[in-house]
């Protein structure tokens, strides 16, 4: 597979390491109410959905940067590619 | 029709006109005590046992496309109980004793075949760590044997014992452990249970639950409703895409995981040889083909065919081990998908929703589990109470911290 970096260009999947759902992201408040059962659902349960699925990549052998691809589970089509960053800070987080 | 040395010499002599179809082909009734979603070797060990062991007569199994054509088709046939943790060793232990009787037991040639399962160490704390599991397996009744230098070279004078990375220090060896075959599993569990009145349906796919008031009523299918008292689910591989359809989300992720087979040698190999530190594994089939595999893909996927690199890392696996494969040419590969869950073990257990079960997170261990998964999930089905071999495989052990974590991976589903 090659992954379309948004900084670098294409470059082959096996330069990343794949850590999961681009969910993990959105780690929850340990202070909110209810937080045990957020972070229960945090870590273990996922979607894990047979199609589109978005998901964290690291580019640990390039610019050590952080992607979230939208790849197609069913047939490995990657129709995007996106900077963790630009993701996290689109939904409002300072970094 | 049983099997026996007679039937086959009388087929003989007659030109093997009598032999029939090994199951029906039965039309699905409107309802069922207990309906099975899923074909494959789980959920045909279930449907058998609970027929055979608890006098379940009144029982389907749905399967979506054929018998045989889903993961116990797409496996490496390897058979072994040498794991290290409490929660563990007893199943898979309990799945080696029904292996071994597994032929008499259902009346069908399997192919068992205890040839041995040998792990080698390449590091002292490696060795350390195989001393400790087979102290374990010892201590739970289970055969291991720890051989230095010298007792593997005995079984396996071919291997590469002076590669520099990764020197072959010994290994730890279950002679009970090897191979089976696996069409011949699911296509013997499928006329067990046919024999004792299971219901058998294929080409029919579960595309919904009928569920009121928390309580599972029957399942909707491509082949109209079916009411059932109880469903339990083993469709490993997709457990995540069924139970969604029930609303539930589950600890589990897909991953594909490819296997090879080589064209036919002569005989070469003595069993099954595992290579830790290189990610390989290989045995070789009755045939004559070097059957091997090695690590996941390592990212999400129900597609089920891998991608290049990863068979390029397990050929270059083999090659270190056994430099005199190099010239064996690869015949085939495919992939299959596992549900990997976020502890590398299996679930056992029934579901929030009243009448509904669910079995599935097998990781890669799948196929030496199907006995053992069949019986103890036949157990839960039919006496709402868990197998004690398989107590700890509850649903809720992530919330409740009671993960058992055989390989120290934590929540990475992808490093199991």
């Amino acid at each position: 597979m090659i992954i379309n970096h948004p900084l670098l260009g294409p470059r082959d999947a096996q330069e990343f390491v794949y850590l999961g759902d681009a969910a993990l992201i959105d780690r929850p408040d340990w202070q909110a109410s209810g937080a045990v059962d957020r972070f229960y659902e945090y870590l273990y349960l996922r979607d894990n959905p047979a199609g589109m699925h978005r998901e964290l990549w690291f580019h640990e052998q390039g610019d050590r940067s952080w992607l979230v691809v939208t790849r197609n589970t069913v047939t490995h089509e990657i129709t995007s590619v996106e900077l963790a960053r630009d993701v996290a800070r689109s939904r409002g987080r300072g970094k | 029709m049983r099997y026996s040395g007679f039937k086959v010499i009388a087929e003989a002599l007659t030109g093997h006109r009598g032999w029939k179809p090994v199951w029906r082909e039965p039309q699905p009734k409107p309802s069922y005590d207990i309906v099975v979603i899923g074909g494959g070797g789980h959920g045909l060990a279930t449907a058998y046992y609970l027929a055979k062991e608890f006098g379940e007569a009144n029982v389907a199994v749905l399967e979506k496309g054929w018998i045989g054509g889903g993961n116990v088709g797409r496996n490496t046939t390897i058979i072994r109980s040498n794991y290290l943790l409490p929660g563990n060793e007893p199943f898979y232990e309990f799945s080696m004793k029904l292996w071994e009787g597994l032929e008499q037991d259902f009346n069908y040639n399997a192919m068992v075949s205890q040839r041995g399962v040998l792990n080698l160490c390449h590091t002292d704390a490696q060795r350390d760590a195989f001393t400790r599991r087979g102290n374990a397996m010892r201590l739970h009744g289970v055969d291991a044997v720890l051989l230095d230098r010298d007792g593997v070279r005995k079984i396996a004078p071919f291997l590469n014992f002076d590669n520099a990375r990764f020197p072959i220090k010994g290994g730890l060896l279950q002679p009970r452990g090897g191979t089976v075959r696996h069409d011949a599993v699911a296509w013997g569990y499928a006329r067990g249970a046919d024999l004792h009145g299971v219901d058998i349906i294929q080409n029919c796919e579960v595309t919904g639950f009928r569920i009121e008031n928390g309580k599972c009523l029957g399942v909707e299918t491509t082949r109209g409703f079916i009411g059932a008292k109880k469903v339990g689910c083993a469709v490993a591989g997709a457990s995540s895409q069924v139970m969604a359809k029930a609303g539930m989300r589950l600890p589990i992720e897909s991953h594909v995981l490819q296997a090879f087979v080589s064209e036919g040698l002569k005989p070469l190999l003595p069993g099954v040889i595992t290579y830790g530190a290189g990610h390989f594994y290989v045995s070789q089939s009755d045939k004559g083909g070097l059957v091997f595999g090695g690590d996941i893909d390592g990212y999400n996927s129900y597609a089920q065919r891998g991608n290049l690199p990863v068979i390029e890392d397990v050929c270059e696996g083999g090659m270190s081990l056994m430099p005199m494969i190099g010239r064996a040419r690869l015949l085939r590969s495919w992939g299959g998908i596992m549900d990997m869950s976020m502890d590398g073990s299996p679930i056992i257990d029934r579901t929030d929703i009243q009448g509904l079960y669910f079995n599935g997170g097998w990781c890669y261990g799948g196929f030496k589990a199907t006995p053992a998964s069949g019986w103890c999930f036949a157990h839960l089905l039919a006496t709402d109470m868990p197998h004690l071999h398989a107590a700890a495989y509850r649903l809720d052990r992530f919330r409740k911290g009671l993960m058992i974590d055989e390989k120290g991976m934590g929540a990475q589903p992808n490093l199991h």
